[in-house]
């Protein structure tokens, strides 16, 4: 488990490098996937499997996936056939592909490897203790979670909304009118 | 109990925590700087796990999801602040955007 965990570590810092030293921002997302992937590994390695799915799931997943689609909405205009086939080259995505395939050797191996009494995961501290402090202790933290939630939706909403070109489709056919 | 030694853990943090710092500091492009600050928040929770695996105690991953959902809030409202700044000012580079004008 130790050598995983270093083969994690290294993963991680070089495509983290890689993320900050990137022009082009879907190359460095790409990068950030794998580390988010790498750290993952790390937690699974640490004996938090729970928390290494919450991290591919919400950080890989849907923060990776908000940033894209936010990119996509701001239209560069760096959209050209040319730089579309640029970006296909093989440079592009060796990288991140060889990263990813050192973390699925890994995780190949811990669930080959290990022994089947554990299911090849250490769990140091198992989910269950997790949800038990989380809505005994901390029930207070999970509500002031929700309220910055809410806070962030409709923070998110006011921030983003275009000014609006028409008053309202009544006025304005009113206003056609006369 | 894991085999992975706290320092090798903590150090992992540590370097990860510094990589966002100097995207923070070196970047010009607004969305590399949420990027940085995305790491270094995932290197923060990163250290609360293995203190929470050294002490063999919960806190650590409530902390660490505590620290996710603030985490999906802020870029939420960061990814909304970017879309308004280019909109107003046509660019990304964050120098363009110094002067706080309603």
């Amino acid at each position: 488990m130790e050598l995983t965990f270093y083969i994690a570590a290294a993963v991680a810092v070089l495509s983290t490098v890689m993320v900050i030293t990137r022009y082009n921002m879907i190359h460095a997302l790409l990068y950030l996937v794998v580390s988010f992937l790498a750290v993952a590994v790390v937690f699974f390695t640490l004996g938090a499997p729970f928390m290494a799915a919450l991290e591919v799931i919400i950080y890989a997943g849907a923060i990776v996936v908000l940033i894209i689609f936010v990119i996509m909405m701001l239209n560069m205009r760096q959209e050209d056939v040319q730089r579309e086939k640029a970006w296909l080259q093989p440079s592009t995505w060796v990288g991140p592909a060889v990263l990813s395939a050192v973390l699925l050797a890994e995780l190949v191996y811990i669930v080959v490897a290990a022994d089947v009494a554990t299911g090849g995961a250490v769990v140091a501290v198992d989910a269950r203790l997790v949800g038990l402090a989380l809505f005994g202790p901390y029930i207070i933290g999970v509500q002031l979670s929700g309220l910055l939630l809410t806070a962030g939706i409709v923070g998110a909403y006011h921030l983003g909304r275009q000014k609006k070109k028409v008053i309202h489709r009544f006025l304005q056919e009113r206003s056609a009118a006369a | 109990m894991s085999t992975v030694s706290l320092e090798a853990a903590l150090l992992l943090a540590g370097v990860l925590f510094m990589l966002g710092l100097v995207g923070v500091l070196i970047r010009r492009n607004i969305i590399f700087m949420l990027i940085s600050v995305e790491i270094m928040l995932n290197a923060a929770g990163l250290a609360f796990i293995v203190a929470g695996t050294r002490w063999v105690q919960p806190d650590g991953q409530v902390m660490f999801i505590f620290i996710l959902t603030m985490a999906a809030a802020e870029v939420s409202v960061g990814l909304a602040l970017i879309l308004q700044i280019y909109h107003q000012l046509k660019t990304l580079n964050s120098d363009a955007a110094n002067i706080m004008k309603g």
